[in-house]
């Protein structure tokens, strides 16, 4: 008898799991019957790639955000160090000089590295500074963003070389098999992190960290490295998400990156990972970032929202999606 | 006789000195120049001009002292006013980062006895000014306009509108005047904040919606290049131009190259900083009256005159 119980218990459990699980999903059907109503061009296959295409830089940089989110910590600096990763990248690119493979290889590591040793720097003060993660990282947003400013003396850091520009270019406008190579790259980043995240003993620490610290200590996580390794990780999608930022416009401008750090935060809280941390959902933040960027796209293709309200409808959106996203998993 | 000699040299000397401007060793005069620090490409493009200009009047007048101070945002560029004001200025080239904010701290360095020219954006108080040199936004707009309608003649065009402002503003109206009763017709326009990234998005889209669009007014040359990316990933070949504005030299060059998808481009110079430190300088150095309001004209870069709007040292 006892037994019978406990497994429909834990049944139940399983199931209203599932139903959070896909609540993003839910809600991302839904905005895509509400704008294939809106335009039936919505639909076509050009414009949806367009779109989830556009929404890969946030959907990667916020898979980053999702290991810092879930382990209680916040980063505000991820739009700023995107900007100072592209610039340097560039500059390094333009610095080497050739057209060849080996350049942009060397290009492409020198932007790995150092969004690496950014987020490596934010998670050292937050732990060993002991400071709240919000000030170190909106500090760290303006000496970012700042060094971008600097280095382009407020113009634009641009490719120089148009061969290597040409070659790298398929990064952004390719496609594998018909899919554009920017979707390939976060699913395939999304299913690093959800590895990372549900399959291994860092990803439970993560988890841990995230619901009680305290706890999390006295069972003998290490606290430092686990925190300091989630921003370095926000640091290295931040790279990535810029190795295909840079073929798209082939420049960095001061404005590059400008309020993704608030995209990527809503993107994780759309996709069901708790702001105050302890729970984590990789494939939910990605379908956040995708419908982040559909609502825009709706916005565009409507005839009947003036230019002036598009914030308002836009916003208006997003909490709408929201709200059925929770009447689901309550009804449950 | 001796005498009469000695005047004649003092003369020629005088004279000789007009030309080298030598006598300005006589008249020693400093000038503090406040303007918003590089934080996109047009401010980045004034500071580097103000540098320029400034080099060039030290070295034109001796005995003139010309201070650039850059600052982020308006509370700062009011200490900035304070400091300068400290460092005894005889003028103040204000470039104000708005209105409100600056109306005051320039009436406190006014009432010091300085000269004031304020640059584009007007204060709240316009009897604080001596001297006003501004663009000129519905002209901007206006000019875009005029184009449009005398080239096309006929056809579709969306618009990319910048960041909601009364510049923004007075610039898409009179572009809106300008095509009234050609066959050119707006059928979209969408906020795009002058920026390359949104510029790509909100073109991406407009593509997407409309089967058939006959030009672009991007109004900016950084929102023009992310147009033109999404035109070429597109591969639409319904587009025949797109006309950016600002003048920043990628986009100048190509017109001077003359490339079929930017034939032209409108004026709204960054340089304008350099006129006013010119004609500030000029009130102390000159008999010619100075005081009054200056608006640059905003002008249509073509191909046969991009050479003189194309700076290729500066940053913007």
């Amino acid at each position: 008898m006892t037994e019978t119980v406990l497994r429909t218990g834990a049944e139940k459990r399983r199931f209203t799991l599932d139903m959070r699980a896909l609540s993003p999903f839910i809600a991302l059907i839904v905005l895509m019957i509400a704008g294939a109503l809106v335009n039936p061009d919505f639909l076509t296959a050009s414009n949806l790639l367009n779109v989830v295409t556009r929404s890969a830089f946030i959907a990667i940089i916020a898979v980053g955000a999702t290991f810092v989110i879930a382990s209680g910590g916040l980063d505000l600096s991820v739009g700023s160090m995107a900007a100072l990763t592209a610039g340097i990248m560039i500059l390094t690119l333009n610095h080497l000089g050739g057209s060849d493979m080996g350049t942009l290889a060397l290009g492409m590591l020198a932007a790995i590295g150092l969004s690496a040793a950014c987020g490596l720097a934010n998670g050292l003060i937050v732990t060993f500074g002991r400071i709240e993660p919000f000030i170190v990282t909106l500090g760290t947003m303006g000496i970012y963003r700042s060094l971008v400013i600097w280095l382009a003396a407020g113009g634009t850091i641009t490719m120089r070389n148009f061969e290597l520009r040409e070659l790298y270019r398929p990064v952004y406008f390719g496609s594998i098999l018909g899919v554009p190579v920017p979707i390939i790259a976060f699913l395939l980043v999304a299913a690093i992190g959800a590895l990372i995240l549900y399959r291994t003993a860092f990803g439970r620490h993560v988890i841990a960290l995230g619901s009680n610290e305290d706890v999390a200590r006295y069972s003998g996580v290490p606290i430092w490295r686990v925190r300091t390794l989630t921003y370095i990780i926000q640091g290295i999608c931040v790279g990535i998400a810029v190795l295909v930022y840079v073929p798209r416009l082939g420049s960095a401008t001061p404005t590059t990156g400008l309020l993704w750090e608030l995209q990527a935060i809503t993107a994780v809280v759309i996709g069901g990972t708790a702001l105050k941390g302890g729970v984590g959902r990789v494939w939910g933040t990605v379908v956040g970032a995708v419908i982040l960027e559909i609502v825009a796209n709706i916005m565009v293709l409507s005839n009947f929202v003036s230019e002036f309200l598009v914030g308002a409808v836009q916003g208006a959106i997003i909490i709408v999606a929201m709200l059925v996203q929770r009447s689901v998993h309550r009804g449950r | 006789m001796k005498a009469t000699a000695w005047k004649i040299a003092i003369a020629a000397g005088l004279m000789a000195g007009v030309a080298t401007g030598a006598i300005a060793q006589q008249k020693n005069v400093t000038i503090g120049v406040s303007i918003p620090a590089a934080t996109h490409g047009w401010t980045g493009g004034a500071v580097y001009h103000a540098q320029e200009t400034a080099k060039e009047l030290e070295k034109a007048h001796p005995g003139l002292k010309v201070i650039v101070k850059t600052s982020p945002d308006g509370a700062s560029q009011a200490n900035a006013l304070d400091d300068l004001t400290a460092q005894k200025i005889d003028a103040l080239v204000v470039l104000p980062f708005n209105s409100d904010e600056l109306t005051n701290p320039v009436r406190e360095v006014k009432k010091k006895g300085v000269l004031i020219t304020v640059i584009d954006r007007g204060l709240k108080d316009p009897t604080i000014q001596d001297i006003y040199v501004a663009g000129d936004n519905p002209g901007f707009g206006r000019i875009a306009g005029k184009y449009f309608a005398d080239t096309l003649k006929q056809g579709n065009i969306v618009v990319l509108r910048g960041i909601p402002t009364v510049l923004d503003d007075e610039r898409v109206t009179n572009f809106e005047k300008a095509i009234e009763g050609s066959g050119v017709k707006i059928i979209d326009k969408q906020y795009a904040n002058w920026n390359r990234d949104d510029a790509f998005k909100v073109m991406q889209d407009f593509l997407s919606k409309h089967p058939k669009i006959d030009a672009v007014w991007a109004a900016d040359d950084d929102m023009a290049l992310g147009v033109l990316e999404a035109i070429r990933q597109a591969k639409r070949e319904d587009i025949k131009f797109v006309v950016g504005g600002a003048g920043m030299k990628e986009m100048v060059k190509r017109v001077m190259d003359g490339d079929k998808m930017i034939p032209v481009n409108v004026t709204y110079p960054p340089a304008l900083v350099a006129t006013a430190m010119h004609v500030t300088a000029a009130s102390f150095y000159t008999n010619a009256p100075m005081r009054g309001t200056f608006v640059l004209n905003a002008q249509l870069i073509t191909k046969d005159n991009a050479k003189d709007h194309y700076f290729p040292n500066s940053p913007f």
